[in-house]
């Protein structure tokens, strides 16, 4: 994984709720053993029609995805956050995140940003207000900030360290071995 | 005092400490062609083995060709992950369902027709819909490829507590009305997100007076309102469909006395509850683009309340106030791992019986075990006389991928679980709802109220 640190971006806005991972990836485009392709099959369904927000001029090199509430909600695919990475995105900020879409983000270094309610609306509406706002994403403090404005945000510290020091999580739970010995032993023979 | 899923979890954790995800012990590993090969990939590349092979069973069945009689897959990339999936099962000694196998059919339901899912156990796969195994008291749910990795290497999870939410449906449903309906119900109540970091335990008569695969309908779609998992305490219903399998455990009897101990104790701590009056609940179908959306299948198209559900309705092309029933349909897809089982197939046949289809009307069994099951019962000859597509078991038309798909701009009935954009091909419009109204649906051409059609003489 790589480290994330400090993000300087433009913002790419998708403002909806509910973005589901049918439409970061639809299923057609997860015929793949590899990782290969996944960059042309995000937003697919969207990506048609010319006035989809993510043609506009300025969110051509944003590397910050800004939508709505409980995105990423449907199937587990990791492809979504792999295609996402894949088309330069390395932190989506939302009001709400779905749970399986949240840990295969974070577990691949894409960093989710959860902002409260007058944060989010502050934020959307700036971006509004001036598409090539650029935002930056302070992962230590985790501080989003944009022009004189501020919001804070939460993170478990588990993957806050992941991200910082680009941590694989599997390297932890190898290093449970013993437990997981006594486990079967006891449990599960 | 526990919830069910407390005990479940207490009892698969192998470690815990503060400010870190628990290290959670997994008894039954599923895995599907799909979202597996980068994680085989993964531990190539680490020179890592399968800690429990035998822990581990794998399917093949989201990208499989389900036309009568072949078995030539529809193109060479779906071809590739079929193959990759083989090559790495044969490499690292896990038991593989695949094409040829009398096994082999879409992951939740074959594990609990093999009797492969037991109380009390925890199950995952590269499948949101896994939270279907909770149906028989496990705590199961969906995770990503690299977490496949991480259960493939260490037979363990790490994952963060969720919170426990009761989910009552009390009194009895009325004739007509499935478990389908009640779940659709539910996400209408709390929304798509209503769900999110919790699990879900099912309770109440309406619960309790459920099939082993009603109550699968059920835990199916919990992902829907955002819970990752969804669980139903096990009780004789459990017991009585579990004894005999190939998958139940040898001393059957000691097992039901250990599983009868699998039970939310009085008093016990839920963080949320909502409680439904199942008398109340209609047949239901979704008018938009989430699951969250649906109204009684008798109810008008709702107005619009917000931008969502307005590009809801505009994607959908259909027009607030105006009824649903009598809505011109091109396709009923009766199939997916929500409604294609043999009870849910003998629902649709119910209504088919002695009808023709005015719609094309795909009827895909789950498995192909449901598939003899249905044929020894006649189902088939009933939907092919019916006009009706009978095919080989798979995902087939929920999500797209094998070739059966909807065209641009084509309206379903289906009793599938996703109604996003596009999810049923591109262009594509789905209502979700039960295999009866799927049925009545394909009768009529348009959408109907099976309560109605079957009222009608065959
Ligand atoms: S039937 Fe549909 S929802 Fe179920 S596993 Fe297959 S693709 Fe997923």
């Amino acid at each position: 994984m790589t480290p994330f640190d400090t993000l300087t971006s433009r913002v790419a806005p998708l403002l909806r709720d509910d973005v589901d991972t049918d439409q970061i990836i639809p299923a057609r485009y997860l015929k793949v053993v590899d990782r290969s392709g996944l960059a042309e099959g995000l937003f697919a369904g969207w990506k048609s029609d010319p006035s989809f927000p993510l043609h506009e001029p300025a969110t051509e090199d944003a590397r910050v995805l800004l939508t709505g509430a409980n995105f990423g909600c449907g199937s587990s695919r990791e492809h979504a956050p792999w295609a996402l990475i894949a088309a330069g995105f390395r932190c989506v900020i939302a009001r709400s995140f779905a749970d399986i879409f949240r840990g295969n983000a974070l577990r691949n270094g894409l960093l989710t940003v959860a902002l409260d309610e007058a944060d989010h609306a502050r934020l959307v509406a700036d971006v509004s207000a001036d598409p090539w706002r650029v935002v930056t994403v302070a992962l230590e403090p985790q501080r989003v900030r944009w022009g004189a404005a501020e919001a804070a945000f939460s993170l478990d510290p588990f993957s806050k360290t992941c991200l910082l020091e680009g941590l694989d999580p599997l390297g932890y739970l190898l290093a449970h071995d013993a437990a997981i010995d006594a486990y079967e032993r006891r449990e599960a023979p | 005092m526990k919830t069910l899923f407390d005990k479940v979890w207490d009892a698969h954790a192998v470690h815990e400490a503060p400010h870190h995800p628990s290290v959670l012990y997994v008894d039954l590993h599923l895995v599907h062609e799909v979202t597996s090969p980068q994680a085989f990939s993964g531990l190539e590349t680490r020179g890592l083995p399968v800690r429990r092979p035998e822990r581990t069973l794998a399917t093949m069945d989201h990208s499989t060709p389900t036309r009568p009689g072949g078995l030539a897959v529809v193109d060479d990339a779906g071809r590739a992950q079929l193959e990759t999936l083989a090559r790495r099962c044969a490499e690292h000694g896990i038991e593989l369902f695949d094409l040829s196998s009398p096994h082999n059919g879409i992951v939740h339901v074959v594990a609990p027709e093999q009797g492969r899912t037991h109380p009390g156990m925890t199950v995952v796969c590269g499948d949101s819909h896994t939270s279907t195994h909770g149906a028989f008291g496990a705590l199961a749910f969906g995770i990503g490829t690299s977490e496949v990795e991480q259960v493939l290497a260490t037979q363990c999870l790490l994952a963060w507590r969720p919170l426990p939410y009761e989910v009552r449906f009390e009194g009895t449903a009325p004739e007509g009305v499935s478990a389908k309906d009640l779940i659709l119900a539910l996400i209408a109540e709390i929304g798509v997100g209503g769900g999110t970091g919790h699990v879900f335990e099912y309770r109440g008569d309406a619960v309790r007076a459920l099939s082993m695969e009603g109550r699968m309908t059920l835990c199916n779609m919990s992902i829907e309102a955002g819970a990752r998992a969804g669980m139903v305490a096990p009780d004789d219903t459990t017991f009585a469909y579990l004894a005999g399998r190939p998958g139940a455990p040898a001393d059957f009897d000691g097992a039901v006395a250990r599983w009868r101990a699998l039970r939310t104790d009085d008093g016990a701590y839920f963080a949320r509850t909502v409680s439904l009056d199942a008398s109340r609940v209609s047949p239901r179908i979704t008018w938009g683009t989430t699951p969250a959306m649906s109204v009684g299948v008798d109810e008008p198209v709702p107005q619009p309340t917000d931008a969502a559900a307005r590009s809801a309705l505009d994607y959908m092309r259909l027009e607030a106030g105006k009824p649903l029933l009598g809505q011109p349909i091109d396709v009923a897809f009766i199939g997916s791992c929500t409604n294609s089982r043999l009870e849910d197939l003998r629902e649709a046949a119910r209504v088919l019986r002695g009808r023709r289809v005015a719609a094309r009307t795909l009827v895909v069994p789950g498995s192909r075990a449901v598939k003899r099951e249905a044929e020894a019962e006649g189902l088939d000859r009933i939907f092919e006389a019916a006009g009706a597509e009978w095919r080989e078991p798979g995902c087939s038309m929920c999500l797209a991928m094998n070739g059966d798909r909807l065209e641009p701009g084509q309206l379903s009935v289906s009793t599938s679980n996703r109604n996003f954009e596009g999810r049923q091909g591109p262009g594509g419009r789905t209502l979700l709802a039960s295999p009866l109204t799927a049925a009545a649906s394909a009768v009529a051409g348009a959408v109907a109220d099976a309560r109605r059609t079957l009222s009608e003489a065959a």
